[in-house]
């Protein structure tokens, strides 16, 4: 029996989610078709993970974070391998995204070459409860794999960040992300960067320095649909009474219904407020200056 | 005579392979529904699906009990959106306009139970003038405004159907007058232009265009089933794309392979071989 090695992977997408649409599950649906369909399928995607920004990000027309998790965890309700992570949503200030990468990094320490069994008893003898639940069920899908298609099994978990091409696009906007971040979020995690049509990034990596650098571990994903489907329609289509039926899980629209969560007040919340990032940024810009 | 104020009632029919359904048809409805609400004079009763019957022989189509299961399971959730099975349940391949004729009688005769007698006899008096009327399409005035109490029935298309129209022996002329100048289209359209311009470029249809509704669709959504099918076959997820029921439907009964793409790979498709030939037999007979 030919042992194939495959690194198991955890999809991790940052955003506000405001709200969830079919359109963020379907990054999770591409994302992990790619990885498993390129490179002579190197790569298995054991789990994806929704984390929801926290209210301090102070983006325009944010709702609070409980809705948003709620409402993520509504639409995911069905999936047996993506799930929302409200950490994020709950610090006191706004993480950035490379925090949340570390953060979530800590339940996937990759181990040492060693027997698995050994492995295994080993590390559940110091983890918590939670990252207990969380190995049993990776190990668990490993372990169904390999019996089933004679993977060799191995801890060395990567998390990756998934994105939209926006997001990759974003790392050359002015102070809203620090060099220093990028450079571990693509050299340290990596990335998988699902693009709608229109948007080149390829281009866009080409004309990075840092992103060319670690054009290995960027990986491309193409959506084949147009699908311009964004929350922000999405908001703009509550707020003139106009059907969201199929765009998001009915479970979601009763949710948003029931609490009247998207209304034209809402869309102004934080509107005299500048985002925390580059509030951040400017920040320390000043006390450069000084 | 109505109210001044008082919508219409309109039902809204769609004819389709649903091959599969996906959340893209779904979304026609919800669209068509805001948009002649929002002109105020229209008040949208039902939304129909009525999927093609296998005598369609279409490459790829799969049978007609699947299409409609998934479509039932992907109607679940509305409350005003159902399945007819009328068409697909036909052995031979139904001209639209003849499914809409079907519709528009079991229209008629349900909301006539409630009209008075000789409202009755108008009906039937104008179903028989309707059978006969062939020749004089031209003159013909619109359903709506001769049989009160009886819903608009319209087309629920995109602008791909529109642009059908102007494919060779796909549509007889007359039933295109008759779907668009007695029924009426609503036609959902990404970017309006495209819509537009099929209608500016058809005479029939410039002829007819009030009787066609052009709504905008502002978020973009082309989820085809063509696509769905190829990744289907490629082991790629449709996970969103379609309702979850749907999803699992097809995942259980292992729908829509290499093979099934095959089928009717060697037949002509129903309305290219119907009217083919009735025009190899009008050349014959001159």
């Amino acid at each position: 029996m030919k042992m194939v090695t495959r690194i198991p992977v955890a999809l991790l997408a940052c955003g506000s989610f405001n709200p969830i649409t079919n359109m963020h599950m379907r990054l999770f649906e591409l994302a992990r078709d790619h990885l498993h369909h390129t490179d002579k399928g190197r790569y298995m995607v054991v789990e994806g993970i929704i984390s929801p920004v926290s209210d301090k990000y102070s983006k325009k027309g944010l709702v609070p974070a409980k809705h948003r998790v709620a409402m993520a965890q509504l639409a995911l309700e069905t999936s047996d391998w993506i799930r929302v992570d409200p950490w994020e949503s709950e610090q006191q200030q706004w993480s950035e995204t490379v925090k949340v990468l570390r953060q979530h990094v800590r339940y996937s320490v990759p181990l040492a070459d060693c027997p698995a069994q050994q492995q295994s008893s080993t590390f559940m003898k110091t983890v918590s409860e939670r990252e207990k639940k969380y190995w049993e069920k990776s190990q668990n899908s490993l372990i169904e794999k390999s019996s089933s298609e004679g993977w060799q099994r191995t801890f060395l978990l990567e998390l990756k960040l998934l994105c939209g091409a926006d997001v990759l696009e974003s790392f050359g906007t002015p102070d809203l992300w620090r060099k220093e971040h990028i450079e571990e979020i693509v050299g340290k995690f990596g990335l998988v960067c699902v693009s709608r049509s229109g948007t080149d990034p390829q281009q866009f990596i080409h004309e990075s320095d840092i992103l060319s650098k670690y054009d290995h571990n960027i990986h491309l994903a193409r959506e084949w649909i147009q699908n311009e489907l964004s929350a922000t329609q999405v908001r703009r289509a509550l707020r003139r009474g106009k059907s969201i039926k199929y765009l998001l899980p009915d479970s979601v629209i009763d949710y948003i219904k029931q609490h009247n969560i998207y209304t034209a007040d809402s869309e102004q919340a934080n509107s005299s407020e500048t985002l925390q990032p580059l509030k951040l940024q400017s920040t320390v810009v000043n006390l450069l200056n000084d | 005579m109505e109210k001044s104020g008082e919508r219409k009632e309109v039902v809204l029919l769609a004819c389709g392979s649903f091959n599969p359904i996906t959340n893209m048809h779904l979304r026609l409805f919800e669209l068509a529904r805001d948009h002649l609400h929002e002109t105020g004079k229209y008040k949208v009763i039902k939304g129909m699906i009525s999927p093609v019957g296998d005598g369609y022989k279409k490459k790829g189509l799969i049978e007609a009990h699947h299409r409609v299961a998934m479509a039932e399971l992907a109607t679940r959730s509305s409350d005003w959106v159902t399945v007819d099975t009328w068409e697909s349940l036909q052995e031979e391949w139904v001209e639209t306009a003849q499914v809409f004729r079907h519709h528009y009688q079991q229209l008629s005769s349900n909301s006539s139970e409630y009209n008075k007698d000789d409202d009755v006899i108008l009906i039937k008096k104008k179903k028989r003038k309707l059978e006969k009327e062939e020749a004089a399409l031209e003159k013909t005035v619109p359903y709506r405004s001769e049989t009160k109490g009886v819903p608009e029935l319209k087309l629920l298309c995109g602008a791909d159907l529109l642009e059908s129209f102007g494919t060779p022996n796909l549509w007889k002329q007359e039933d295109i007058i008759e779907i668009v100048g007695k029924f009426g289209l609503v036609c959902i359209s990404r970017g309006g232009t495209n819509a537009q311009k099929f209608i500016y470029e058809s005479d029939v249809l410039w002829k007819y265009k009030n009787n066609i509704a052009v709504v905008e669709e502002w978020i973009p959504n082309e989820i085809s089933a063509t696509r769905i099918r190829r990744s289907l076959r490629r082991g790629r997820s449709v996970r969103y794309l379609l309702p979850e029921l749907v999803v699992d439907y097809i995942e259980k009964n292992d729908l829509y392979s290499a093979e099934s793409e095959e089928k009717n790979a060697d037949v002509i498709l129903a309305p290219l071989q119907r009217y083919t030939k009735d025009a190899n037999k009008n050349e014959t007979k001159k």
